[in-house]
């Protein structure tokens, strides 16, 4: 789960790393009300959507007087702001954090994340902060400095004070570094995220240690034990029917073209997307109807794609193993009960139950092209879509 | 011979009297598998058709001998389950359970350290050695009893090769999903060595998919350790970028994880790598030479 700048920013005070002072505003109105109240002669007027690259998007601007901040706050909310993250379509400015502007004397990267194949939390510093952390891995891996934390222990002040020294922080400043690392451990441990990132985490003017920009994800699974984390979601910046298939428990993904598909298991829905595009197709979306889905949820999922206008052609790809063959074709059948199926409808079940579910189709008089195999499936909803 | 598991393996259910550990138990018992024992804190003392149920891992196995375990247990609970059977010296844990918090594995992977148990799982189909033993929730006609060793990170995507294999009267060894979580009991370079090792598999098939570089260590070993023909298929060559990892988790890696590095690296250590995971069978007969 993704959460915005200001919230994330709110949990970083919450685990005393020092943030500028700055407040989120829905309105131009409330941005410059935030602007005075907070005082200063320079805000940052900043859109919060979820995705990063906003300030070559025109997502981040700096306010020299209060008129600026209502000027900026206007032009900002309601704009689609497109980044390189966002993808073309870009994405709608409903927030904003109006920040007291801090004047920058050295940025740094710091972050905390999983790293898969040691098992373990990884913080990892850079002194190239301020600048996407990508570029500086694939250009010099070697201004990038990591430290692997014990879950046993935690991590320990010795490895914050490696990072500090290896980074040439200087002598006055080692202890806030090392507290803001330590900070970061606690966060990420305590409520289960994925990703905790400051980038730039700046000396100011003042020379003081300051998080200038906060990313924090959360771990899906654990979001359970977390009801304050939960309440932090912002669904508008959810695509919609991927929003709509998250509360019914299934697992969608939009994708660029106009073959709808429904499948069950990760791996089959992924490798059904790869042969369809063998096959010269682009697939409309990925949609995993998991293990044990009941017939609902497979109504549900077929409305799900047959809501998409851009579908030309349905494939079901089922491999039944928990999930019965017989439970997709009632699915199937109870979803068109509700919605007309006026595109092209090719149906590959395999596995457990498969007789019964094959017979529940024919017998319906539901006009569809069965196939054999992933291949002959495949060929067939791609010559479906362009007839 | 075969890998792991054997018609002598002694199975206990850890969450025995849940609705997916009862209809697992049952599909398991109808396969053939030896499930002497059930585990739900509670229960103890009760039968679940007629197998014993226990309030311990370590009750059931003193009065069982079970060596293996699965885990039905829901996911806010199965790391506890899982440390409960390492910590009770089963050789084998199989843990089906989805959706376990990430930094609970990472917990569970600590505490493993040095410990002779191994984890297959979480978030996978299981293990079968086919005629033998089923240990998960896979399709257990699909399986047909052969020299084909397959290893993979997927569940659906696993029955779908076993079944191109076994329709083209290729049977299989053992089949292991290892599971689609980041952190993992056991990985791909462990398994391809037991396969190497096991006298009856003559190739080996290994699915793999976008994430992580377990495709890419997998492709070391091979080159290195591995005289049996290997077929592999990388899922999610042509998944959107960025939509389920982090972009620091890339980082870590040096860049890698996408489909095309685990392809070129798997080609680079001799790997029939198929495009298509239609051909996946087709191969397979390839190179066994049938």
């Amino acid at each position: 789960m993704l959460i915005h700048e200001y919230q994330a920013k709110e949990l970083l005070r919450a685990y005393e790393v020092p943030v500028s002072p700055g407040k989120a505003a829905f309105t131009p109105e409330e941005a410059v009300e935030a602007a005075k109240e907070m005082g200063g002669d320079r805000w940052a007027v900043k859109a919060q959507i979820h995705a990063g690259g906003r300030g070559k998007g025109g997502g981040i601007k700096l306010a020299k007087t209060v008129d600026e901040v209502r000027q900026f706050a206007s032009q900002m909310l309601g704009m689609k702001l497109i980044t390189h993250q966002t993808g073309p379509e870009g994405k709608t400015v409903r927030r904003l954090l109006i920040e007291r502007a801090a004047q920058i004397k050295k940025e740094y990267y710091v972050s905390m994340v999983l790293d898969r194949r040691l098992a373990r939390p990884v913080v990892m510093v850079s002194a190239e902060g301020g600048v996407d952390i990508e570029e500086v891995a694939a250009r010099s891996p070697e201004k990038i400095f990591k430290e692997a934390i014990d879950p046993a222990v935690g991590l320990q002040a010795y490895q914050t004070r490696k990072l500090a020294f290896a980074l040439g922080i200087d002598k006055s400043l080692v202890r806030s570094f090392c507290s803001v690392l330590c900070s970061l451990y606690r966060l990420f441990i305590t409520k289960d995220c994925s990703l905790v990132e400051i980038n730039p985490l700046i000396v100011n003017g003042e020379g003081e240690i300051v998080a200038l920009d906060a990313k924090v994800n959360f771990d899906d699974n654990a979001t359970y034990r977390h009801p304050d984390i939960a309440e932090l979601r912002d669904i508008e910046e959810e695509d919609p029917i991927e929003a709509r298939a998250k509360e019914s428990g299934l697992s969608y993904v939009r994708l660029d073209g106009n073959i709808g598909c429904m499948v069950n298991g990760a791996g089959l829905a992924m490798s059904t997307l790869d042969i369809i595009q063998h096959y010269g197709a682009m697939p409309a979306n990925f949609l995993d109807v998991g293990g044990g889905a009941s017939t609902e949820a497979v109504t549900e999922a077929f409305k799900l794609i047959l809501a998409d206008k851009r579908v030309k052609a349905v494939l079901v790809n089922i491999f039944g193993g928990i999930m019965k063959c017989d439970v997709i074709a009632n699915g199937i059948l109870g979803a068109l009960k509700e919605v007309e199926m006026k595109v092209p409808l090719v149906v590959r079940l395999e596995g457990t139950n498969v007789e019964l579910g094959r017979r529940i189709l024919e017998e319906s008089g539901l006009s569809l092209i069965t196939a054999d195999g992933m291949a002959d499936a495949a060929q067939k909803v791609v010559g479906a879509s362009r007839s | 011979m075969s890998i792991l598991v054997d018609k002598n393996t002694r199975v206990i259910c850890q969450g025995i009297t849940g609705s997916a550990g009862a209809f697992h138990t049952r599909q398991m018992v109808e396969y053939g598998t030896k499930m002497v024992a059930g585990v739900t804190p509670g229960k103890g003392g009760e039968k679940f058709d007629g197998i014993p149920v226990f309030d311990t891992v370590e009750q059931a196995i003193k009065e069982t001998g079970a060596n293996a375990s699965v885990i039905y247990v829901p996911a806010p609970f199965a790391g506890d389950a899982v440390m409960e059977a390492v910590d009770a010296g089963l050789e084998l844990i199989v843990c089906i359970t989805e959706g376990i918090p990430t930094l609970d594995m990472v917990k569970v992977k600590r505490y493993m350290e040095g410990k002779p148990s191994r984890l297959i799982g979480p978030n996978c189909p299981g293990i079968i050695t086919p005629g033998e033993c089923k240990i998960g929730i896979m399709p257990g006609y699909i399986h047909k009893p052969g020299p084909i060793g397959v290893v993979s990170r997927s569940g659906t995507l696993t029955y779908e090769v076993v079944w191109q294999c076994t329709s083209r009267g290729l049977g299989q060894s053992t089949c292991i999903g290892i599971g689609g979580d980041p952190v993992l009991g056991t990985g791909f370079v462990e398994l391809l060595e037991m396969f190497e090792n096991d006298p009856k598999t003559e190739a080996i098939v290994l699915i793999g998919e976008i994430g992580g570089t377990a495709e890419e260590e997998a492709a070391e070993f091979i080159k290195s350790h591995v005289t049996k023909p290997v077929v592999s298929f990388i899922c999610g060559l042509t998944a959107p970028k960025g939509k389920r990892m982090g972009h620091a988790g890339a980082i870590i890696a040096g860049g890698k994880g996408t489909a095309q590095q685990k392809i070129d690296a798997l080609r680079a250590a001799g790997v029939s790598v198929t495009e298509s995971p239609a051909d996946i069978g087709r191969t397979v007969a390839r190179v066994m030479g049938s």
